[in-house]
């Protein structure tokens, strides 16, 4: 890894993005969409967890004994998130309601684990801490991307103002209810992955 | 009994896990390719499911509720908060139990599962459908209804995308949307099918 700092953290936002060309941690990026400040919290709770626990395995990676790094692992990262869950739920009780179970889904956000075995366990700590808030923010490109069409599209808000006038309340924008269905989803992130591998043509699946 | 047939009804078609909460898509996208290794994946989740929801039910009714240790002397203690941390302990112990129990009296099986079944650890259908277990409070038998519909529901979708995805393979579609990104466009159909089985909400 001779990666600068700087390259660790961009490159996981675009080349290298853990949903669009890993296929990584799209278990919650989808359902939580339908609203940009949603997304906006769950992308805030993954950076922090993803890179904290990043820091605190390749603290101690050199104690870890390998055949149960994976209990190790998902112990650290479940204790991180039973704090955000905590946190949330004291002080933005209205968010935690609507994220519902997607928090505590974190821990099985496949992205925190990959980043955990896959580079903090064998890199120094300020480097997996950078690697891991590159990981987040590119998790959190992809989240407030289809958060802006599926809101803007579906509700003509964002972040729960209104900018389109709706139909419904004698405006011109008639609502796309589809949008706000969980299957619109779908549809955009593959919109993302066909423009992002049209842009970048070495990421395209050969037969 | 007609109640446990409805639990079971809605997590198989309305509120599938994988089509309408999203919960498994790095499993259910990942090992779709083939209708075979598809069925494989589905028994494991459906096995799964069955044993953990009810036991997280138990832990949860019995040890973590508030109020629940009272017979030990210590009434008023919540101890919900440690949930996560022992929900997926107990996905990971009985996924290890499991796999060790099947490899000593049934190899066929077994070899058929092969590695899916430590993968299913970090699946977030799992771990969801115990999180929900919690959410919605059911009781014992509710919960072992849920986990048949969560798991069942897990193995349809991920069947139905196997023999979808065997036929687009003789698709030719733009180089940039072939493989993940027609696959998701497929999943997306498929969600919105399953929306219309809604009419039946009871």
């Amino acid at each position: 890894m001779a990666e600068s700092k700087k390259e660790l953290l961009t490159r996981a936002i675009f080349q290298r993005n853990p949903i669009a060309l890993l296929v990584l941690g799209i278990c919650s990026a989808l359902a939580v969409t339908g609203s940009m400040s949603t997304a906006l919290v769950m992308s805030v709770c993954l950076t922090l967890v993803v890179a904290c626990s990043s820091l605190t395995i390749s603290l101690v990676r050199n104690q870890i004994p390998t055949t149960v790094r994976i209990g190790i692992q998902i112990t650290v990262i479940a204790t991180l998130v039973i704090l955000v869950d905590q946190i949330l739920k004291a002080f933005f009780y209205d968010l935690a309601k609507q994220l519902s179970i997607y928090v505590g889904l974190i821990i099985t956000n496949c992205i925190v684990m990959g980043r955990a075995e896959g580079f903090a366990m064998s890199n120094p700590p300020g480097k997996a801490f950078v690697d891991g808030i590159g990981n987040g923010l590119g998790y959190g490109f992809i989240m407030l991307t289809v958060a802006f069409f599926r809101e803007l599209l579906g509700s003509g808000s964002l972040f729960g103002h209104r900018l389109l006038n709706l139909t419904a309340n004698g405006g011109w924008y008639e609502a796309n209810g589809l949008m706000l269905l969980p299957a619109s989803a779908f549809f955009i992130i593959a919109l993302i992955i066909w423009l992002l591998r049209t842009l970048q043509p070495a990421q395209q699946e050969k037969d | 009994m007609i109640h446990y047939l409805e639990i079971i009804f809605t997590a198989l078609f309305i509120e599938n896990l994988v089509l309408s909460f999203f919960l498994g898509m790095c499993t259910f996208l990942a090992i779709s390719k083939q209708v075979k290794t598809a069925m494989g994946l589905g028994l494991a989740v459906l096995i799964i499911q069955i044993i953990t929801v009810p036991i997280n039910n138990l832990i949860y009714n019995h040890l973590l509720k508030a109020d629940a240790l009272a017979w030990a002397g210590q009434p008023g203690l919540d101890l919900t908060f440690l949930g996560l941390l022992i929900y997926i302990g107990v996905i990971a112990a009985v996924v290890q139990i499991l796999e060790m129990f099947l490899d000593r009296f049934m190899p066929a099986l077994y070899n058929s599962l092969g590695i899916y079944l430590p993968l299913l650890t970090v699946n977030c259908a799992i771990l969801g459908a115990s999180l929900f277990m919690v959410e919605r409070d059911y009781n014992f038998g509710e919960s072992v209804a849920y986990g048949i519909g969560a798991g069942a529901g897990f193995m349809l979708a991920v069947v139905a995308l196997a023999g979808i995805r065997e036929k687009l393979e003789y698709a030719n579609p733009p180089k940039g949307l072939k493989g993940l990104g027609l696959t998701f466009v497929a999943a997306g159909l498929m969600a919105l099918a399953f929306m219309g089985v809604a009419g039946f909400a009871f």
